[in-house]
């Protein structure tokens, strides 16, 4: 017998645990004595109110969609892949070299080719902590966070001495060639005749990222490896009576991850800087994490949290531009958003379903 | 008539929409043994642990020698004079007999003079209930047996008048469990009360005075010993007739199914767990494996199973099979028509939070006819799924119910379903009956004679004699990694199997 109906699982507790964060942030920009009804005005507008919010603040959940799912899909295998972040990095690097080094006819072929470059990058950044962690016994969460700062030290290093132009004084790579640049939403829908704005950064890997939804959907409830994935994620000793490789699975699953946090670079690298630069990711790998918290390690879930957390992202970059609440406190609302939804999920789900259960008897 | 040592009025306790106990009363008379039998889940140990004060009763009230008296936690249960003896023992491992005995019990800063106190007592309490145990060996040292007897000595330090045990024979030779009950009648006759959880009915019917018997919450009987019979009981547990002995016509055995030369097995931390095991599991017969757990049995399925590498030759119907690297994995071993019902089901033979289909799936997800494409054909498995638990009756046959929602029975089921059902060559089966209801045992029990009927090789593994001789055509002892001896079930007795238990040798039949 289920304790609360699915939809309440689901549906109203995050939302309850939304409200509550929501609150609580209130309560902070009241005491630092700004007006919090302004503050929420001002990030609805700014993140949803026009199509320039918008496109950035889809270009955000394109990130943390591919982020999301790497952490959602290490979690259905029991793996808590932190590492995100670097493997993002590393995916950038990726992209970089297919989109810098490769004269690309055209930009669908370039942009399937470094999605798979990406990928592969970040599998590959992925596959070192999962086979330490298979074959050694090292913890996967401390092995990728040192992960994240190999990545950050290696790119500093790539950039600085090998991809920066001779002549430049800025550690980043040359510009992209113009026959591989993504459409933008604005290049996409104008010819549907639907006006959206033009310097927002929001493009046709958003697309990308939604099929990723599909495929993680498909991968997980679909198929004998998702099989497999959520079964060693749930009983080691059970995989093991079935025939299911710890070691194997966890290195599929990590260079899964690894993949879709890489993939990540797409967006950003190719979409958005059309360059690789230091510090590309700006933190999209940790946001993932709570992504994948609130989005219940499903993939709509994640698609759902991913625009919510775009919507923070944007919509804090607004109150930062137009308030004297600093970027900083932006930054606490996430932590909150986070908190709630996340680390302390049951305190909103135990009294939830103590009401459930109450007005069940009540109805028998 | 002297005030009853316990009496218990209407005792309810309910976990969320679980009633686990429902108004409950029960009179236990000074200075007899009390049974309380009932299946899995029927809420014997609930009401224990009500008793010794680690629940809290929602209603109802608890008389300890005529006085009504509040157990809030268990040091007010040991001030009231009673004492547990749980099932799994709370001994530190590397303490000695005597410190473990004073553990919790020390008056004073000092434990000098404690530990001189308790070595006088436990020299009088040895005296008294012939309860001998040597205070100075380390628990690790001591057998299993003695190690029980240091928990009943544990509680007769604390001054308890009242004794509960909480299925004391679960990890006993049947020579220990004799001796066991020798030590219980001794305690009666010294004036101690006694309370007996089980649910096993042939200790109940040789060691005490009255039986009250639980199902589903409720104590639905108390009757004399004498006056019962285990047929009369089971009946009172379940809530219809069943059949004690499994109902089957004499094994015919074919030709060498299994093959098994010089098997050996060494675990993770070095230790050699089979020592060379030479067997041969023919067509057609039941071959069971009885002895104390932990002397190896685990490791014989594993290995045989793909769990656990290992030396040695398994053949199977000719062919050797793989024990080390690739092929040797769980998978390449059902490819060959091993079918494995684990000793484990909740940690290994299901994935609790799985719904049932998945469950049915579970080992098997690359079967072809589960396939379409790349992805799984779940229309195909759901169906699969219903017919499985409509053939083997499990309840309620919903396949979208996740593993956990079923009863240890219908788990039990699903899992027997599972593999039965591939029609395998060979049979593992670990415990098969371990939490099960006695109406799932029948229905299990049918299911594997019928496998056997077909011809298959059954090995079967479990720590109830009881349920190896009534099963099983031929059994074979393991003691420390090694087959002691192996007999044709009718020609043997539990008394023979109970010294090679022991690591007695039989002489090689």
């Amino acid at each position: 017998m289920e304790k609360m109906p699915k939809w309440a699982d689901v549906v109203l507790i995050p939302l309850i645990s939304l409200l509550l964060a929501a609150g609580l942030s209130a309560l902070v920009i009241l005491a630092i004595g700004e007006d919090p009804t302004a503050a929420v005005k001002l990030m609805v507008d700014g993140a949803l109110g026009s199509s320039y919010g918008w496109g950035y603040t889809l270009y955000y959940a394109t990130n943390f969609m591919f982020t999301g799912l790497a952490v959602a899909v290490a979690a259905h295998a029991g793996l808590f892949n932190i590492g995100g972040e670097g493997q993002a990095m590393l995916g950038g690097l990726g992209v970089a070299l297919i989109c810098l080094f490769i004269p690309w006819p055209h930009w669908t072929l370039a942009l399937l080719f470094a999605t798979l470059g990406a990928g592969l990058f970040g599998a590959a950044w992925a596959a070192i902590p999962a086979y330490l962690q298979a074959k050694r016994g090292s913890h996967i969460v401390i092995t990728t966070i040192m992960f994240n700062f190999i990545a950050a030290a290696v790119l500093n290093y790539v950039l600085v001495n090998v991809l920066k132009p001779p002549s430049s004084m800025d550690p980043a790579s040359a510009r992209f060639s113009d026959t591989i640049h993504l459409p933008t939403l604005h290049e996409l829908l104008t010819p549907l005749g639907i006006a959206f704005s033009k310097s927002a950064p929001a493009n046709v890997s958003l697309l990308v990222a939604i099929a990723a939804c599909l495929a993680v959907w498909l991968l997980i409830w679909r198929t004998p490896l998702g099989f497999e994935i959520r079964a060693f994620g749930k009983s080691e000793a059970g995989a093991r009576y079935a025939g299911i490789s710890p070691v194997k699975i966890t290195i599929i699953t990590m260079m899964i991850s690894g993949a879709l946090a890489g993939m990540m670079a797409i967006n950003n690298v190719m979409g958005e800087a059309e360059r690789l630069v230091l510090n590309a990711t700006e933190g999209a790998g940790f946001i993932g994490i709570a992504v994948a918290l609130m989005g219940r390690n499903h993939p709509f879930g994640v698609f759902l949290a991913a625009i919510l957390f775009g919507f923070l992202y944007q919509g804090g970059a607004e109150l930062a531009l137009w308030t004297n609440i600093p970027r900083e406190l932006i930054v606490v609302i996430q932590a909150l958003v986070i908190l709630f939804t996340g680390a302390l999920d049951n305190m909103v789900r135990i009294p939830l379903e103590r009401i459930f259960l109450a007005l069940r008897k009540e109805s028998n | 008539m002297t005030a009853p040592a316990i009496e218990l009025k209407g005792i309810s306790k309910s976990f969320g929409p679980v009633q686990a106990n429902k108004d409950i009363s029960i009179r236990v008379a000074p200075g007899t043994i009390h049974g309380i039998i009932g299946e899995n889940g029927a809420g014997k140990s609930t009401l224990m642990s009500i008793l010794y004060g680690f629940y809290k009763a929602d209603k109802g009230e608890i008389w300890i020698n005529g006085n009504r008296t509040e157990i809030p936690d268990s040091q007010a249960a040991i001030a009231a004079g009673i004492g547990m003896v749980f099932q799994h023992f709370k001994l530190v491992e590397n303490f000695t007999v005597l410190e473990n005995i004073v553990l919790g019990a020390e008056d004073g800063g000092l434990l000098m003079p404690s530990l001189s106190k308790a070595r006088k007592i436990l020299k009088e309490l040895a005296a008294e209930y012939e309860l001998h145990v040597d205070p100075d060996k380390r628990i690790d040292e001591i057998g299993v047996g003695m190690q029980q007897r240091v928990e009943i000595l544990k509680a007769l330090y604390r001054q308890a008048d009242i004794l509960i045990l909480d299925e004391p024979t679960g990890v006993l030779t049947p020579p220990e469990a004799d001796q066991l009950f020798r030590i219980l009648d001794r305690l009666r006759a010294e004036g101690k009360t006694i309370i007996l959880i089980t649910h096993k009915l042939r200790e109940i019917m040789d060691a005490t005075d009255t039986v009250s018997v639980m199902r589903r919450g409720q104590m639905t009987a108390t009757v004399k010993t004498s006056e019962t019979s285990p047929e009369h009981l089971a009946e009172l547990m379940v809530g219809r007739k069943v059949l004690l002995r499994v109902d089957k016509v004499p094994a015919k055995p074919g030709k060498p199914i299994v093959e098994i030369e010089q098997l050996r097995v060494v675990d993770e931390a070095g230790v050699e767990r089979l020592k060379g095991i030479d067997l041969t599991l023919r067509a057609g017969e039941i071959m069971g494996i009885a002895g104390v757990a932990g002397n190896g049995q685990s490791e014989l399925l594993e290995v045989l199973g793909g769990m656990r590498s290992g030396e040695g030759v398994i053949r199977l119907n000719g062919v050797d099979l793989p024990l080390q690297g690739a092929g040797s994995d769980a998978r390449a071993r059902r490819a060959a028509h091993v079918a494995h019902v684990p000793e484990d089901r909740q940690s290994e033979g299901l994935i609790m939070g799985f719904h049932a289909w998945e469950n049915v799936a579970f080992g098997y997800h690359h079967a072809p006819e589960y396939q379409k494409g790349l992805l799984m054909d779940n229309a195909v498995l759901r169906a699969d799924t219903e017919a499985k638990m409509a053939k083997f009756d499990v309840r309620p046959p919903d396949p979208w119910l996740e593993a956990k929602s079923f009863s240890g029975g219908n788990q039990q089921k699903i899992v027997v379903a599972r593999e039965i059902e591939r029609n395998p060559e060979l049979l593992l089966i670990g415990q098969p009956t371990r939490g099960v209801d006695i109406g799932a045992i029948e229905f299990i029990h049918k299911q594997i004679v019928a496998l056997r009927d077909q011809g298959k090789a059954i090995l079967l593994v479990s720590v109830e004699l009881e349920e190896i001789l009534s099963l099983a055509d031929r059994v074979a002892v393991m003691f420390d990694g090694r087959i002691m001896g192996e007999r044709a079930v009718d020609e043997t007795d539990e008394k023979e199997l109970g010294l090679m238990m022991a690591g007695v040798a039989g002489e090689v039949a």
